[in-house]
């Protein structure tokens, strides 16, 4: 690796870095003098950390992710979700900005709703959310979207800039999930569609330069 | 594990049937139209006849053997069919390994009656001696990737498979089938090609060629399949009721989805 | 006098070897690794809750390795469902990934790794097993080293390299044929390794460090399939 932030895409066993100035960092082991990728992914350093960034597999739970979940299991003091981990994800009626009753918890949100959640604990039990906040609760309209979820911060862009791009030129509101699920809320049907294939449209040409202007450039000719 | 548990959610299921009310499906389609469609044949070579097909992200492979044994004794004059399908775990997180759950067990039988039913094969011209030895064809699905309506892109494979196989050599004399070295003689088919063709009831609306999420939030689904008009094999499936009228809606979808899936098939197979 | 064979390769001569990676979308990694005239794919699914709760292990994660052959994926069509031999393959495969896996963060999961063998031409085992390390490392799981396998073996006197169907069932010239499928870790640890007919131990040696070699090579086409999949994402 040269001193430049340089990235390249590196597989398991693969020598990233050779010097004892380098620290090992997430996807990475040190083995002797070497930085060696035990990830499938792009290798990055800066100052001296090497790690790497995965570019495909599941999504990795991280306390403060904003995700989107459905839920799998009402249980008599809150929900189990399906945010797209192995570990079970729980949201207690504690967790909720206001109080239900023990039996009404069906009511608030049941098998089959799709809910915009917080993490805000992970241990060995599982991973415990939040839905206290704003923006957060269940989702009643709208569509979601399934994409990569290594593609997020692509979609969100610098400073939320892209996601902002996107939300202006579709006129719809868009909530992007850590976890890779996007809900995408519209007036009329054809907004969300366009919304959508926008979405993809940044999935699929994430990896060039100049993303912004040529995602502005297809919202302008798709616009109809 | 129950295979039919739908997995989506409460307002996509809304969402679904909201856009199709408007004519709109996710993937901007129209109702009545049907994904990209790929065929690939010749894509396993130890087998007689094989086709591997894509509609969408849905992929789905078929191979055709051919051997020789005793005929049945209600066909004496007449060769075999056997048409078997399998989910394979590979293809989505919902199979599991073990022996056949109910949907590959349909999914066979309903495109071994959308063949025989049809006899799109010539099953006496695989006669070798009457009573004694002809040819049972076998076909075997297998599903690589599932994002819905693997039946009929498994339909569209097995005619690809059958029209582009080959009968291996048979050693009369040793009684033996020479694998491996394949004649010029294709299977005899009729010219008048089935084709399976499912349509799903969501909501008020009929479509075809469901996605995965199209198929999970589907009330029925009727499968018919039919050559140059005539209908051999019908097959309603899931627990809804069906009008009657939208029956009749639904064979119209299915005579014209054929009238254009046709064309798009042969031009594969030239 | 160089030893001919008949599809006219060289004794220390490979079948021609492509990957590609991602060919099921719905997986969580995928790959496809062909060999000749073999041809295997493999998904992983996981790492995911293991069920049924029984089977589960607290104190690292579980790999459940399941191999099978497509029915016409041979001359004589395969009933369908599961025999004894790719039972046995299915394990072997299970423990020629095992020792490079880094599975010990996931307690009580389990990662799926399904390979369906679509087109047999001997080396099949062999196949799966590098579309299965591709798979693997496409799926994100954390893996100390890539890994690759190849046979080796020996017809008649002769060492040879990746045996094709022909040699390995029909080949009975002088001592037969034996067959020797092995699996390296890409800084040259076995990860496994079967024999199968009749050799010396200076021969096996011999066959073993031929195959290490090319080893490098199926190492070289798994390591730019993954880069080649990861320039698109």
């Amino acid at each position: 690796m040269t001193e430049e932030n340089t990235r390249q895409i590196v597989i398991p066993g693969e020598v990233i870095a050779k010097g004892d100035q380098f620290l090992p960092g997430e996807g990475t082991e040190k083995r002797g003098e070497e930085i060696v990728a035990i990830k499938f992914g792009l290798a990055e350093e800066v100052k001296n950390l090497v790690k790497v960034i995965p570019l495909s597999g599941n999504y990795q739970p991280r306390r403060g992710n904003v995700v989107v979940g459905k839920v799998e299991n009402v249980t008599f003091n809150g929900w189990i979700l399906d945010i797209g981990t192995a570990e079970t994800a729980f949201l207690s009626l504690m967790e909720v900005p206001r109080y239900v009753n023990k039996d009404e918890l069906d009511e608030v949100m049941t098998i089959g709703d799709m809910a915009v959640v917080k993490i805000w604990g992970i241990n060995k039990r599982g991973i415990d959310l939040s839905i206290k906040s704003r923006g957060l609760g269940r989702i009643d309209q709208g569509i979601i979207v399934k994409v990569n979820p290594n593609k997020v911060p692509r979609i969100i862009g610098k400073e939320g800039s892209m996601i902002k791009l996107i939300k202006d030129e579709t006129n719809c509101d868009i909530t992007v999930g850590q976890n890779g699920l996007i809900w995408i809320n519209g007036d009329k049907i054809e907004n969300e569609l366009f919304a959508k294939k926008a979405v993809l449209f940044v999935c699929e040409k994430s990896f060039i330069h100049g993303l912004t202007d040529e995602v502005k450039k297809w919202l302008e000719e798709n616009k109809k | 594990m129950e295979t039919n548990f739908s997995t989506t959610a409460n307002i996509t299921g809304e969402r679904i049937k909201q856009y199709l009310r408007e004519g709109k499906r996710f993937d901007g389609r129209d109702l009545d139209e049907f994904r990209e469609l790929s065929i690939k044949t010749d894509v396993s070579k130890n087998a007689e006849g094989s086709a591997s097909v894509k509609l969408g992200q849905t992929e789905v492979m078929v191979g055709v053997k051919l051997d020789v044994s005793a005929p049945y004794p209600d066909s004496l004059d007449q060769g075999n069919l056997m048409v078997t399908a399998e989910l394979l775990p590979l293809s989505s997180p919902r199979f599991e390994s073990g022996p056949p759950k109910f949907e590959a067990i349909e999914l066979g039988r309903v495109l071994d009656r959308v063949v025989r039913e049809s006899k799109f094969i010539d099953l006496k011209k695989l006669c070798i001696k009457e009573g004694e030895k002809v040819w049972t064809v076998f076909i075997d699905i297998y599903s690589i990737n599932d994002d819905g309506n693997l039946l009929d892109a498994a339909g569209i494979g097995i005619i690809a498979a059958l029209k582009t196989a080959r009968i291996p050599k048979y050693d009369e004399a040793k009684e033996k089938v020479l694998f491996g070295e394949l004649t010029d003689q294709k299977i005899p088919l009729s010219k008048n090609i089935p084709i399976s063709i499912t349509v799903h009831k969501i909501g008020d609306n009929l479509i075809v060629d469901p996605t995965k999420e199209e198929e999970d939030v589907s009330d029925t689904r009727i499968t018919v399949g039919s050559a140059d008009g005539i209908i051999s094999s019908m097959q309603k499936g899931n627990s809804i009721a069906l009008d009657v009228k939208d029956l009749y809606e639904a064979l119209d979808l299915i005579e014209s989805s054929y009238k254009t899936l046709l064309p798009k098939i042969e031009k594969f197979l030239k | 006098m160089t030893f001919k064979r008949k599809d006219g390769r060289k004794a220390d001569e490979m079948r021609p070897i492509s990957a590609k990676v991602g060919v099921v979308p719905n997986a969580d990694g995928s790959a496809m690794y062909t060999s000749g005239k073999t041809i295997a794919i493999a998904a992983v699914y996981g790492p995911k809750k293991m069920h049924p709760q029984h089977l589960q292990n607290p104190e690292k994660g579980t790999l459940r390795c399941n191999y099978s052959m497509l029915s016409f994926s041979v001359s004589e069509r395969i009933r369908p469902g599961p025999n004894r031999r790719s039972t046995e393959i299915s394990k072997i495969t299970e423990w020629a990934l095992e020792p490079v896996l880094m599975i010990n963060q996931f307690p009580n999961m389990v990662i799926d790794v399904h390979i369906n063998i679509i087109q047999a031409d001997a080396g099949t085992r062999c196949a799966g097993i590098n579309a299965a390390a591709m798979a693997l490392a496409h799926a994100g799981i954390p893996m100390r080293n890539m890994i690759s396998s190849i046979s080796a073996g020996k017809l008649d006197k002769t060492i040879v390299l990746d045996l094709d169907k022909h040699e390995d069932s029909e080949f009975n010239e002088g001592e037969g044929s034996t067959d020797i499928p092995m699996t390296f870790t890409n800084d040259g640890k076995l990860t496994h390794i079967q024999v199968d007919g009749h050799i010396t131990k200076e021969q096996l040696k011999e066959a073993i460090s031929l195959a290490r070699e090319a080893s490098k090579k199926v190492y070289a086409v798994q390591k730019k399939a993954l880069k080649e999949v990861g320039e698109q994402q």
